[in-house]
């Protein structure tokens, strides 16, 4: 265990009843990062946040965070994290002011340092006036940021953002990946962010886990998560027995793997501009009906698909696909 | 990766349980005029049972026995009508529910005092509930044999019985975060309300009503007000009174402490 490390998880497992949400995790974040943590509902992700957040202890392992190990001090983690989970854990009958007051003061800050903070604050989140408004009143997206500005109220050394950008418009998300980027690369925050949009992944992070049925099934830099899967991929949804037009693709020069999946072909390959043709010729000569065929690099969907034989669950879409709607 | 940045240091410091209790209490105090749903009907209720009794039984009550002030009997409980049962529990499972709860878990707050720092805001809205009580007692004609320190007396017993009875309503909401089940905790009023000397002396309750009220804690805590009322300070009763509200205060707290050991336990 790396005691420089920002984060630490060695065989975390965490157990609800006998339901394993989390089924022996091991992983390291280095100060200064930011690590997305990818994976579709269900997987593991807000289990595991809540476990380095204090908020639940693990059934085995241990975990350390800013240095201190969340079961034996949790205290010490305590003052030394920031956390926004899924949902904005506001209070909707205060106002804006008191509410990130409230929050200064409950983390020791006298009331001139909590009022100094605010002021930092509300130039970060920029609300504008709706910071003396009720909580109550405010949209999604400003009772997000106001979630953020409190988990940032006392300086953490790690921040932890569970899915920080879900059910948000597409403006209201880019604003918060922007601001993610700010506390990074200004003020050299860790950052610790869940998420099941790939993009977000791909776009915010330095390094990916992806995590599926409790388990890291993999790890690295986005760049490399998808060289693994090959340069380019060809998908093909087809009408007929997949596994004949499985049969048919494989044989081909050039083709490095073929997954199918439902009606989905997927093909990897290092140059797929010169073996689309023959793919596109050995679908048609094997008797299905190719609906369409694609070429394109590969995405965190395509490494999660090639571990796990799923997709990444879309239950709210992601940001190009929202934005075409 | 950027790492070149110098983070700033965390400002948190660890606090005191009496700091965290102050400034959850302070939350809590300042939620009370934003709810007034919660403490009107607290306030109609005492009042309408205080004028109904002493409308259907006084003149009964003082035929029967010359000399006896019904209206001074009857105080203590509308006092009693007007505190038990409220409570912060409410906006507990509220923040339960909208995960506010989890955030201040995740605070340096000792987690005791997330649960006391409640009930000083319950503690301020009982004495604020005793007082136009006692003013409309005060207004038909009641006067205290002990003098104005019988009548704070009074007051605090009042409201200490009232914090004691939170006990109930937070160990249900930390337990089942249901509002539903909160709102249902009301039920528990109507025993230890009604089954005692509400209406009549002890003297003059017979058969099963009589024996419940011998064990209902609330029968001591009407008489040690009563004697503060009409009789003079008579430490026997008010003792009492003051080890009722004890025995009660140490079960339903210790249920709340549970309860509020439990919710931290399951996340």
């Amino acid at each position: 265990m790396s005691a420089a490390a920002a984060v630490v998880c060695e065989g975390v497992r965490r157990h609800f009843g006998a339901t394993e949400a989390v089924a022996g995790v091991d992983l390291e974040v280095q100060p200064g990062e930011i690590y997305g943590f990818l994976g579709p509902n269900g997987a593991g992700k807000s289990t595991l946040v809540r476990v380095l957040c204090t908020l639940i202890t693990p059934t085995d392992g241990r975990a350390r965070v800013a240095g201190f190990d969340v079961a034996d001090d949790p205290d010490a983690v305590r003052l030394r994290i920031g956390v926004a989970l899924q949902d904005a854990a506001l209070d909707p009958k205060q106002t804006g002011t008191e509410f990130l007051l409230l929050q200064a003061r409950l983390y020791g800050m006298t009331p001139a340092e909590a009022r100094s903070r605010l002021d930092e604050l509300q130039a970060l989140i920029d609300i504008g006036d709706a910071i003396d408004r009720q909580i109550g009143t405010y949209s999604g997206g400003m009772a997000r940021r106001l979630d953020l500005a409190a988990a940032l109220v006392h300086h953490p050394q790690v921040l932890f953002l569970d899915e920080p950008t879900t059910g948000l418009d597409p403006a209201s998300r880019a604003k918060v990946w922007d601001e993610v980027r700010t506390l990074n690369e200004d003020m050299g925050m860790t950052i610790f962010l869940t998420t099941q949009y790939l993009e977000e992944a791909d776009e915010l992070a330095h390094r990916v886990g992806i995590i599926d049925k409790g388990r890291l099934v993999a790890e690295g830099t986005p760049q490399a998560l998808k060289q693994s899967v090959g340069t380019d991929v060809i998908v093909a949804r087809v009408d007929g027995d997949a596994e004949v037009a499985k049969a048919a693709v494989e044989g081909i020069d050039g083709i490095d793997a073929v997954e199918i999946h439902r009606d989905e072909l997927t093909a990897t390959a290092n140059d797929g501009a010169a073996v689309i043709s023959p793919v596109a010729v050995a679908l048609n000569g094997c008797g299905v009906t190719v609906r369409d065929l694609t070429l394109r690099t590969p995405t965190l969907d395509d490494v999660f698909l090639e571990l796990t034989g799923e997709h990444i669950e879309r239950g709210q879409a992601p940001v190009a696909e929202e934005a075409e709607r | 990766m950027t790492a070149v940045a110098i983070p700033t240091p965390p400002a948190a410091r660890r606090t005191s349980f009496l700091h965290g209790m102050r400034v959850v209490g302070y939350r809590a105090v300042r939620s009370i005029p934003k709810e007034p749903e919660t403490a009107v009907p607290a306030i109609i209720i005492p009042v309408f049972f205080f004028v109904v009794n002493i409308g259907a039984l006084q003149n009964i009550a003082e035929f029967a026995d010359p000399g006896f002030d019904y209206k001074a009997f009857q105080l203590p409980v509308a006092i009693i009508f007007a505190v038990t049962g409220i409570s912060r529990a409410s906006m507990l499972v509220t923040d339960i529910q909208d995960g506010y709860f989890d955030r201040l878990l995740m605070t340096p707050v000792p987690r005791r005092a997330l649960l006391l720092g409640l009930m000083i805001a319950d503690f301020v809205l009982v004495v604020a509930l005793s007082v136009p009580v006692l003013i409309l007692g005060f207004a038909v004609g009641v006067r205290f044999e002990t003098g104005v320190l019988g009548v704070l007396l009074f007051t605090l017993m009042g409201a200490m019985w009232g914090l004691v009875f939170t006990g109930f309503p937070y160990s249900i909401a930390l337990k089942t975060g249901n509002p539903g089940a909160v709102n249902s905790s009301f039920i528990l009023f109507f025993p230890f309300a009604f089954l005692t000397t509400s209406f009549l002396p002890q003297e003059a309750l017979t058969g099963w009503l009589s024996a419940i009220a011998t064990w209902n804690p609330v029968t001591y805590l009407l008489a040690g007000m009563r004697a503060l009322v009409s009789d003079g300070w008579d430490w026997d009763a008010i003792g009492k009174a003051f080890l009722a509200i004890l025995g009660v205060g140490i079960l339903t707290q210790t249920m709340a402490l549970l309860a509020l050991k439990g919710r931290v336990a399951r996340g």
